[in-house]
């Protein structure tokens, strides 16, 4: 069986990081595995710009913020393979993997980082009533067909959902001809980056309709309409609000699901809030020498963040394959509801930790603390924090050094 | 040309009996008004291989459906199609369902069932740990089995195809003509079809059928039934199929797990007046998940797949309707539930009828009943796949992620009889965007294959013919 120090299972924006990293941190021996027909994930759809303002300070394309990782890939000659698919990964990292040239092959990896990024919530999860026509796709399979394929799915469109992908393709539909009649949210707020909201809806005047949803699907072939209602505080419909809308095209953007089902085959344990691997700071699953970073690990708002994540792993993985380690501790992390999760769930080194997570609804002039027990260790103050957008706190080992446990709380004036 | 036989309707019933059929020197054809085979009942129903306990005592449906339970395994052996005897259990829940369970036991004895059991709370819990505590007893029928009843009914057709029978899609039989010794069979679209002998297995429209030659006998109505499908990582919750006692109120909600490992619950069984509203309902999709959730302990609908609605074509006579009404026309109508189950001996029995009303047969020895396998290279070893994919690097590339379904085999499926001309053909016969992520990252590629293959545009390619398109045309081109 092929030996190797580090696999990367995934090609995109944190496979690519991750990788660059641990190659300047001195692991030379790496494969990265990505199971498409290129490298960079699906950063190379997003044609669109607003990446890359906190990681190069500039607002980059989708493609373009792959490409400043590719080249460091390529110019590292960091080794990759496309169209190769990993079938199952065992908990003693021998990773199977097939493709074309090669077959199925196995490789025994000392580290490996889980990178497989994440898919999109499908419309039979939703369960909506009505029929089942062709029309219905999730925004980021029509952003393929738009952007990759170069093939219009529809002309009047409506929108399930204000995830980023969906505001993103309202514009996108909207700029290529189509005519988007609204976007339905089911929360009283949008999932979505307030900048979105902002550029893609509002400038093209676009209906956002909070606290609505869809509620039936008519069409026997091509979806003919679909019939929205307004929901109440439980986010039941209410019989009385429905409203038809004739449509040829119905988005979804209702949510992204951490690909995780290679880590289930390593026994990788996951948290049930982010769907995502339980990790320390380190991201270093409970599985020894596998680690997890991006969107596998929890889903994020900007790719800038996916790519220090990724850093992080990428560094984390060689100091575990060469055995270098800071002193060691055992810190749960845990959160009161209106913080949603954290990411790491666990502090097991005693080093600077950035702790990222997000809260369960929009909430304004509040305090977030960090306490062991009774003892506050952090506290600070923000005019606004919204679901949409991932927040972040940087803790120091002395204020976490002698501590049992630590809670994460949002205290709401 | 003049077919000695035109078979109406490409479902399980009518592709078990093309199949049947093409054993015997006949010039074959099947006529099926959708874009594929497959794609009604046979496609939307319970996937279940009924023990035949249900039926009442010396009816064909008791006769078939035990009958046809017993052929099932060597059929779906012969046609390479997913089966699996996982046994099923009737769960009660008080005195008055135990009495039903001791009746049901009765009758399944008459009917000639094997290996009935009644089981005590217990018994039940310790073969089903998560059968609901509230249960106290079953009746175990070991007979009992799965099967993937689109499958069955696309090899079905492709077996009766590679022994000589032609498929004509789309030909939706508007009118049938007679002179001395054919039938002439019109499709709306203008196309005719001749043939001497006429078995009606039109499912829902049997009876309009019927009407044509002038048999106004029975009538078909439409029963509603609407499913849940949920994620593998549920499909292990039961092992059998469990039933709910039948009440006055129907026979209830069934849980089960499929062939493919998803666990499916449902139907609901609703009577409706039309024949074409396949549409779910928030009703009947509440009604699935409580009813589940009184009967088996555990199920997590936030791992829905997909929910649908199948229409049951139910009989004006409460039995199966299999008959001549006149000389060399055959109905084989009502095929309600247990119909899945009893689709072989159907075959067969029809084939019976036609003897004694001295059609000409003669067995033909070029016939193989044979088919290749849908998913052979899905269960192959490693090994085994290495050689394929060096043959043929197809089938190291993986399209659909979920289900892991290469391009070998989508391409294989898309060659193969009956050959699939849209997605959800594609879907059915290689599970490619049948799983968690429903199609999302492999659609598009799938549709580029379809087109490549079948030489058409890409945005000519449908979901399910007809005005089921995926892309208008174009970017910058709509106007």
């Amino acid at each position: 069986m092929k030996q190797i120090d580090l696999v990367i299972v995934g090609g995109g924006p944190a496979g690519m990081s991750a990788a660059v990293a641990a190659y300047d941190n001195g692991i030379k021996n790496i494969l990265i595995l990505e199971r498409d027909s290129h490298l960079g994930g699906i950063l190379q759809q997003c044609i669109h710009n607003g990446f890359g303002l906190h990681r190069f300070g500039e607002e980059l394309t989708g493609p373009e913020y792959a490409w400043r990782y590719e080249q460091q890939v390529y110019e590292r000659n960091i080794p990759y393979l496309l169209n190769t698919m990993v079938l199952d990964i065992s908990p003693e990292k021998v990773v199977t993997a097939t493709n074309s040239e090669e077959g199925v092959f196995q490789i025994q990896a000392k580290a490996v980082i889980l990178a497989m990024g994440c898919r999109e919530r499908s419309k039979g999860a939703l369960n909506i009533a009505g029929t089942r026509p062709s029309g219905i796709f999730s925004a980021g399979t029509a952003q393929k067909y738009v952007n990759l394929k170069g093939y219009m799915p529809g002309k009047n469109v409506v929108i399930l959902g204000s995830g980023d992908i969906g505001l993103i393709m309202a514009r996108r539909m909207t700029l290529e001809g189509a005519k988007v009649h609204a976007v339905c949210e089911l929360m009283p707020y949008s999932g979505g980056l307030a900048r979105n909201i902002e550029q893609c809806l509002n400038d093209f005047g676009i209906p956002l309709r909070l606290s609505h949803t869809v509620v039936e699907i008519h069409g026997k072939q091509r979806l003919e309409g679909v019939t929205i209602a307004k929901v109440d505080e439980n986010r039941r419909p209410i019989p009385e609000t429905r409203e038809y809308i004739p449509c040829d095209t119905l988005l979804l953007s209702v949510g992204l699901i951490p690909e995780n089902e290679l880590s289930k085959t390593a026994g990788v344990p996951l948290d049930r809030v982010t769907s995502g691997a339980v990790v320390d700071q380190d991201r270093q699953t409970s599985v020894e020498g596998i680690f997890a970073c991006g969107n596998v690990l929890h889903v994020h708002d900007l790719v800038d963040y996916v790519s220090e994540e990724a850093e992080i792993a990428g560094k984390s993985a060689v100091a575990y394959i060469q055995g270098i380690t800071a002193e060691r501790t055992d810190i749960p992390l845990s959160t009161d509801g209106k913080i949603r999760y954290t990411v790491p769930q666990r502090i097991t080194q005693k080093k600077d930790v950035t702790v990222f997570f997000r809260v369960a609804d929009v909430y304004r002039n509040v305090t977030i603390r960090v306490s062991d027990g009774d003892r506050v260790i952090y506290s600070k103050k923000k005019l606004k924090v919204a679901p949409g957008e991932m927040e972040s706190i940087t803790l120091r080992p002395d204020q976490f050094a002698d501590a049992k446990a630590l809670s994460f709380a949002l205290e709401v004036k | 040309m003049t077919y000695d036989v035109a078979v109406i309707g490409a479902g399980v019933v009518g592709g078990m009996i093309a199949r049947e059929l093409s054993s015997y020197k006949l010039n074959l054809c099947i006529l099926e008004k959708a874009h594929d085979v497959a794609m009604g009942a046979s496609s939307a129903n319970s996937a279940i291989v009924h023990a035949g306990f249900d039926a009442k005592e010396g009816s064909l449906k008791a006769l078939l459906n035990v009958q046809g339970s017993e052929m099932m395994a060597k059929t779906c052996q012969e046609l390479g199609v997913k089966y699996k005897n996982n046994g099923s259990l009737v769960i009660g829940f008080n005195e008055e369902d135990m009495e039903t369970i001791r009746s049901l036991y009765t009758r399944g004895v008459t009917n000639g069932v094997k290996g009935l059991e009644i089981l005590d709370s217990d018994a039940l819990h310790a073969l089903e740990p998560n059968v609901s505590k509230n249960a106290t007893c079953a009746l175990y029928a070991p007979t009992g089995s799965i099967v993937c009843p689109y499958e069955l009914t696309i090899a079905s057709v492709g077996n009766a195809m590679d022994n000589g029978a032609s498929l004509l899609l789309d030909f939706a039989v508007s009118a049938i003509e007679e002179d001395a010794d054919a039938f002439t069979l019109k499709a709306e679209d203008g196309r005719t079809v001749k043939a001497k002998y006429i078995i009606n297995a039109a499912g829902l429209y049997a009876d309009a059928i019927a009407e044509m030659v002038g048999d106004t006998s029975f009538q078909i109505h439409a029963r509603r039934g609407e499913y849940v499908l949920l994620d593998k990582e549920s499909g292990n919750l039961i092992k059998s199929t469990i039933f709910r006692t039948p009440s006055k109120m129907g026979k209830g909600i069934l849980v089960s797990p499929t062939v493919d490992g998803n666990l499916i619950t449902g139907p609901t069984s609703v009577d409706i007046g039309e024949k074409e509203n396949k549409a779910t309902t928030p009703d009947g999709l509440a009604h699935v998940m409580r009813e589940t959730r009184e009967n088996v302990d555990g199920v997590m609908y936030n791992q829905t797949i997909t929910s649908f609605c199948g229409l049951r074509a139910v009989g004006s006579t409460g039995d199966f309707i299999i008959n001549m009404p006149r000389d060399r026309f055959v109905n084989v109508a009502g095929i309600e539930s247990p119909g899945l189950s009893s689709a072989p001996a159907i075959a067969k029995y029809v084939v019976e009828l036609l003897k004694k009303a001295e059609m000409p047969l003669e067995k033909d020895p070029t016939f193989s009943p044979l088919r290749a396998p849908m998913h052979a290279f899905r269960e192959a070893g490693i090994e085994e796949k290495n050689e394929i994919i060096k043959k043929d690097p197809a089938y190291g590339r993986i399209i659909c992620r979920c289900e892991t379904v290469t391009e070998g085999e989508i391409l294989a499926a898309i060659r193969q009889n009956p050959k699939p001309r849209d997605l959800d053909g594609v879907k059915r016969r290689t599970r490619a965007q049948m799983g968690r992520c429903q199609g999302g990252f492999c659609s598009p590629y799938i549709v580029e294959l379809l087109a490549q293959e079948m030489q058409v545009p890409y945005e000519s390619v449908t979901k399910f013919g007809g005005d089921s398109y995926i892309n208008v045309g174009k970017t910058k081109g709509v106007d």
